[in-house]
């Protein structure tokens, strides 16, 4: 096998550089390469999004790419977003609210969430919005917008709640 | 996964012609790949050639083979003159997988047979010759529209149906120079080779998506699924629907879920156009389409969903 190009990039601003074993996930390469273990493996299919991470300030499914395809990108985990001594509002929110039970898809929520807000703020359209031009942030749209969150606790409402209670504009 | 070999393209003229499978997005390639559906051995990613952007040609816009289906579908011009294509793209998937998904490998994504996604099965799609569980099997999201013996799959996208209602043409790159097609030919009915989904040859790249001119109208997507969102299309309908002196002027349709390809059905837009709009003339447009549908036995199901589903997009679109 000719030898793979090598990929230099940032997670949570520190920079790493990845030219081993093309076959690597970047869910894989952040957990056992980095020992960053915030970020889950629900069904390494694209269909949970547990493993949520913001690249280039956008929420994607870290399962369904690969290590080797992040040259030049900054990587976000939730580990970058908060840490236990300085949790983000998003985070305190989600502990006020309830906004989990055994805590296995909060990570990707939260990245999830948080890159949410950002798309919201720029007034990005949802399947549900009523005006592709002019978006309001009801609960419909914050559940349509998070549906590529799954939780098998069902927590749901409450990670509205918590969603809601950081945003900066209220439905 | 088996064992591949990894390199980057920097330009489109290192793509075209390539002997390599290329890589976008890799949200259903490498899907495919962990479940060792897809077998290349070399891959060859695509996300530093360019053509991520949309831009404006010829009134219309072309949309870059790179462009990322959120991108696409958060677009101003998108949004204003093309809703059917925004309302397609924000049907599909979810918001973390739009990110990544490009406008090429949206429109390469392979069916969602569940036979095709698991080995140990026979599937002519995967393994030419084998044969096809699905005709025999478990077949509620197969098609009712030109299917074959050798394999009666859907092509399961959502973006695709939009563009064949909106007539965009595709343009394609190999070593031999350019060439441009319609969309409504580029995917294949699966005949007694299922194993091509579309028309592309090796060594040839999607550059982009054109779409003509905007034609106005009322646009409207109508998903049908089993769960409110993020699941694949059991029927959809992409209608772009226009009224003149209380007249029918414009019936640009298109389905997904149904066949091996966008179904598109001349005869259909013929029935509609010219005529005063009427739940009659609704239901007669709607017989005729279903009229050359054929159930497979657990997808039977899709002929009056489908039927039911346009006459509700027409009176939706015209407001009788
Ligand atoms: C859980 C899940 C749910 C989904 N739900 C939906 C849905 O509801 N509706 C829907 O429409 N889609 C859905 N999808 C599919 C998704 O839209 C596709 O995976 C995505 O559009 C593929 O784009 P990509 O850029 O990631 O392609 P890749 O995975 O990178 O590539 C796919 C194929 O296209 C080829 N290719 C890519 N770019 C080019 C090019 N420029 N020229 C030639 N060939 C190229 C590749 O070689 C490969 O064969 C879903 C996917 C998942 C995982
Ligand atoms: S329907 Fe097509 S894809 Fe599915 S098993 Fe049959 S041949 Fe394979
Ligand atoms: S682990 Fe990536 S989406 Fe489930
Ligand atoms: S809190 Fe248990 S899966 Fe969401």
């Amino acid at each position: 096998m000719p030898p793979t190009p090598p990929a230099r990039f940032k997670v949570n601003g520190t920079p790493v550089q990845y030219g081993g074993d093309p076959r690597r996930s970047l869910l894989d390469f952040l957990r056992d390469e980095l020992s960053l273990y915030g970020t889950k493996k629900g069904c390494d299919h694209g269909q949970c999004g547990a493993c949520t991470v913001i690249v280039d300030g956008r929420r994607i499914n870290s399962c369904l790419t690969l290590a080797v395809m992040q040259d030049g990108c900054q990587i976000t985990t939730v580990e970058g977003l908060g840490s236990d001594d300085d949790l983000s509002p998003l985070q305190r929110a989600f502990i006020a609210h309830d906004g989990f039970q055994c805590g296995y898809c909060t990570p990707g929520q939260i990245c999830s969430a948080s890159a949410m807000i950002a798309e919201l703020a720029e007034g990005w359209p949802s399947h549900v919005s009523d005006d592709l031009l002019s978006v309001l942030p009801t609960d419909e749209e914050l559940r349509e917008r998070m549906s590529g969150n799954l939780c098998r606790c069902g927590a749901y409402s409450n990670i509205i709640a918590a969603i809601r209670d950081v945003m900066p504009v209220a439905g | 996964m088996r064992a591949f070999s990894y390199d980057r393209a920097s330009a489109v003229a290192d793509a075209a012609g390539a002997e390599a499978r290329l890589i976008a997005g890799g949200t259903n390639l490498l899907d495919l790949m962990k479940l060792e559906v897809e077998l290349p051995t070399r891959l060859l990613d695509i996300n530093h050639v360019g053509l991520d952007q949309i831009t404006e040609v010829e009134g219309g816009l072309r949309l870059g083979a790179l462009l990322r289906n959120a991108d696409c579908a958060a677009d101003q011009r998108v949004r204003r003159d093309y809703p059917l294509l925004a309302r397609a793209i924000l049907a599909g998937a979810s918001p973390q997988l739009r990110n990544r998904a490009t406008t090429g490998g949206n429109l390469c994504q392979r069916t969602r047979c569940g036979y095709f996604m698991r080995l140990g099965t026979r599937c002519n799609k995967r393994e030419p010759g084998s044969g096809c569980d699905a005709i025999d099997g478990s077949n509620r999201e197969h098609a009712i529209f030109g299917v074959s013996p050798a394999c009666i799959a859907t092509y399961p996208g959502d973006m695709a149906v939009a563009l064949a209602a909106l007539d965009a043409s595709v343009e394609i790159t190999g070593s031999r120079g350019g060439r441009s097609i319609p969309l409504r030919g580029f995917h294949r009915l699966p005949g007694d080779d299922p194993s091509r989904d579309n028309v592309l040859e090796p060594g040839e790249i999607i550059t982009s998506v054109t779409l003509p001119p905007p034609v106005g109208g009322r646009q409207v997507y109508r998903k049908v699924r089993d769960r409110a969102s993020f699941a694949f299309a059991l029927v959809s309908v992409a209608a772009i629907i226009d009224i003149q002196s209380g007249r029918i002027s414009r019936a640009d349709l298109a389905f997904g879920g149904v066949a091996h390809k966008p179904w598109h059905d001349p005869e259909v837009e013929q029935a509609l156009l010219g005529e005063v709009p009427s739940p009659v003339l609704f239901a007669r447009a709607a017989d005729l389409l279903v009229a050359k549908a054929k159930g497979q036995g657990e997808n039977d199901f899709k002929i009056p969903l489908l039927r039911r589903s346009l006459i509700a997009v027409l009176a939706e679109a015209t407001g009788v």
